[in-house]
């Protein structure tokens, strides 16, 4: 019945469509309106990019869907942590392909580097050729503002915050660490891409020392005043696991590395020693956000419409994801599925000609504290239209009452559900 | 009339008007896309402790969600989540899974035929009237849980046991000398039941 709706109101607004490619559409819409097939591209295939090439094909399988991303699979962020923690073996289970998403929903997969947007002319350019398009989505994630490190190689000092070979690297340092070890783990400044994502690491890397390398410990430099997310279950679950382990350090901006000497500088004086030293930069929206000019005043995170996530600074170009500024959503995995769907939804209906629908998100976000506890942050997010902003639906915002064995259990079909969603 | 003048003003360097004014509201299948990250595509869930919404008896959707929100049923991520969404779109969200096709999960297994067995008897003695058709039809607000991942109804049972999730009346009486292993028991003769 739904999908006889849905074709129905198809059919409605392929009408609608075609009145206003002759009424209203200017130049933007004249590569459709001689073809007749509306063209999208996503830029990126993660938590975001995947979502949205899906759902636009579900949702009007008459609009072609090219999906361009540089590597031919993607590995999780979301349970990385646990692989650094030892919970899981290796990323072979947070490692997805593109073939069933490719296969099932008639998505075209390109796997190239976007090296230029050109707004104007609606077009991307790849090492694979240029790419027309009708309406552009760019989900790339975050890039990192090294230039705020001086010396920053992430090779002797891994971020480990883009996962796959920089989280195996971490890995391999913390097992060649001798016992009674230092690790240093440093924090940036909010906003960065999974606010709890950092204490969820300190938690698992110290879960580690503690089983692994006894006398070990981890020192967590924090260039914000407090801990950001969840403060209150990750000093409870600190204190009850990882007294002495944990040596926790707020206001605390590393400025400065010695790759040679392995030691950081807080603020280009006070110097700090590790034998594993794992450097989470300061971040902003992804490299080619800043290349097409979708970056605000800011100059970091791109500004979108609140419904329909269309950038603010150029039309037809829809920014999702990290990169995006969404109100009060975290720049989480989940945030950036629940927006990728908003944002299909209402490009679908921008197509066919019939009027947008106000969002409404959700993100759920656990972190495992244990190998056996989670705890979770959640929240229901829709449009303030006096604000123009997306904001958290009151009463829908909050944390895990205490640890919880049970959330770990959840998690782990979160983790598997999220990624199936984006493989097939 | 939108683009026209958003093009005007993108030439004139200003901001691209919002669209945020004329929007409806959210569709009831705005809001169900919301839950997939957790609950699966369209409800059909493909993680074993997390329920599949799709095809679940409406009405029972809207109590679970109405006790969630209230506090009356023991929830994680639930309890908070619910208190983000009105009535009406509680009732929308029900139509939604209702309408979804359900495909029993996956799960061959983790199933143990022994206990299936003897899942069906205690079905047939103590559950049928209100679980009808092997637990793949309803009574008004019971649930539908053939097919249902044996993972999410062993975590529901054990909440019944324990007395943490409530039941009415009706239920407790007929359950009242069932044994934990009965329990488990029809949870894998439901997780077996093809939908
Ligand atoms: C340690 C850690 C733990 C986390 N845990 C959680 C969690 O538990 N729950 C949760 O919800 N979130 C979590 N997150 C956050 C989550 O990973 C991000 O919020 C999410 O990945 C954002 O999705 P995205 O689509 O914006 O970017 P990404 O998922 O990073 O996807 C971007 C994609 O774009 C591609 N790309 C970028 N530029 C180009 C280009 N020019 N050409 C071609 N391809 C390009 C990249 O290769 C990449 O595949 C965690 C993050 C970290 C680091």
């Amino acid at each position: 019945m739904t999908m006889e709706r849905r074709n129905f109101l198809k059919l409605l607004g392929a009408g609608a469509a075609a009145t206003a490619s002759v009424g209203l559409s200017g130049y933007a819409n004249a590569a459709t309106s001689a073809g007749g097939k509306h063209k999208v591209v996503v830029i990126g295939g993660g938590y975001g990019g995947t979502i949205a090439a899906k759902y636009i094909r579900m949702m009007d399988a008459s609009i072609e869907v090219t999906l361009i991303e540089r590597n031919d699979h993607y590995v999780s962020c979301p349970f990385s942590n646990l692989y650094l923690g030892g919970i899981l073996p290796d990323l072979s289970s947070l490692t997805i392909k593109y073939d069933k998403l490719a296969k099932n929903h008639g998505i075209k997969v390109v796997q190239a580097e976007v090296t230029g947007i050109d707004a104007e002319n609606h077009s991307v350019t790849t090492s694979k050729g240029v790419f027309k398009y009708d309406r552009l989505v760019v989900s790339p994630g975050v890039e990192f503002r090294t230039d705020e490190i001086k010396g920053y190689d992430q090779e002797v000092m891994p971020h480990a915050w883009k996962a796959g070979p920089q989280t195996v690297l971490l890995r391999k340092q913390l097992e060649a660490m001798k016992p009674g070890g230092t690790v240093v783990l440093s924090i940036p400044l909010a906003p960065f891409r999974c606010p709890p994502g950092p204490y969820e690491r300190t938690s698992m890397i110290a879960m580690y020392l503690k089983q692994h390398k006894p006398g070990s410990k981890i020192i967590v430099l924090d260039a914000n005043p407090d801990i950001v997310s969840k403060k209150g279950l990750f000093l409870k679950g600190w204190k009850k696991h990882y007294e002495g382990i944990i040596d926790y350090r707020p206001a605390k901006k590393v400025t400065d590395v010695d790759n040679k000497n392995m030691s950081v500088l807080i603020e280009g004086i006070e110097e700090v020693k590790g034998d594993v030293i794992n450097i989470i930069p300061p971040q902003k929206a992804g490299h080619i956000a800043h290349v097409a000019g979708l970056v605000g005043t800011d100059g970091k995170w791109c500004p979108v419409n609140p419904t329909t996530f269309e950038s603010t600074l150029h039309k037809d170009i829809h920014v999702i994801g990290d990169s995006s500024i969404a109100g009060a959503m975290p720049k989480s995995g989940y945030s950036a599925n629940s927006e990728a769907k908003v944002c299909a939804a209402n490009i679908v209906a921008l197509m066919n000609g019939r009027e947008t629908t106000d969002m409404s998100g959700v993100n759920t976000c656990y972190s495992f504290l244990s190998e056996k506890e989670a705890v979770s942050v959640t929240g229901v997010y829709q449009v303030d239209k006096e604000k123009n902003a997306i904001v958290v639906v009151a009463g829908s915002f909050g944390v895990s009452p205490d640890l919880s064995e049970l959330e770990a259990v959840y998690a782990q079909s979160w983790v598997k559900n999220i990624l199936t969603e984006m493989s097939s | 009339m939108r683009r026209k003048w958003s093009g005007m003003a993108l030439a004139l360097g200003a901001l691209v008007m919002s669209a945020a004014a004329h929007a409806a509201p959210p569709s009831a299948e705005m809001l169900s896309n919301a839950c997939g990250g957790c609950h699966g595509v369209n409800g059909a869930s493909a993680g074993p402790s997390m329920p599949s919404l799709a095809g679940q008896n409406k009405d029972f959707f809207i109590d679970a969600m109405k006790k969630f929100k209230s506090g009356e049923r023991p929830g994680t991520v639930m309890s908070r989540l619910a208190k983000g969404y009105s009535d009406e779109q509680v009732v929308a969200m029900a139509e939604f899974f209702a309408h979804q096709k359900s495909s029993p999960a996956a799960q061959k297994s983790s199933i143990d035929r022994a206990k299936v067995a003897k899942g069906k008897s205690v079905y047939n003695s103590a559950c049928k009237r209100c679980h009808l058709e092997n637990g793949k039809d309803f009574e008004e607000d019971t649930p539908v849980v053939a097919g249902q991942w044996l993972k999410y109804l062993q975590i529901q049972m054990a909440e019944f046991q324990s007395g943490a999730r409530k039941m009415s009346e009706k239920k407790t009486e007929k359950v009242k000398s069932l044994t934990a292993a009965d329990w488990d028991a029809v949870a894998h003769f439901y997780a077996s039941q093809k939908q």
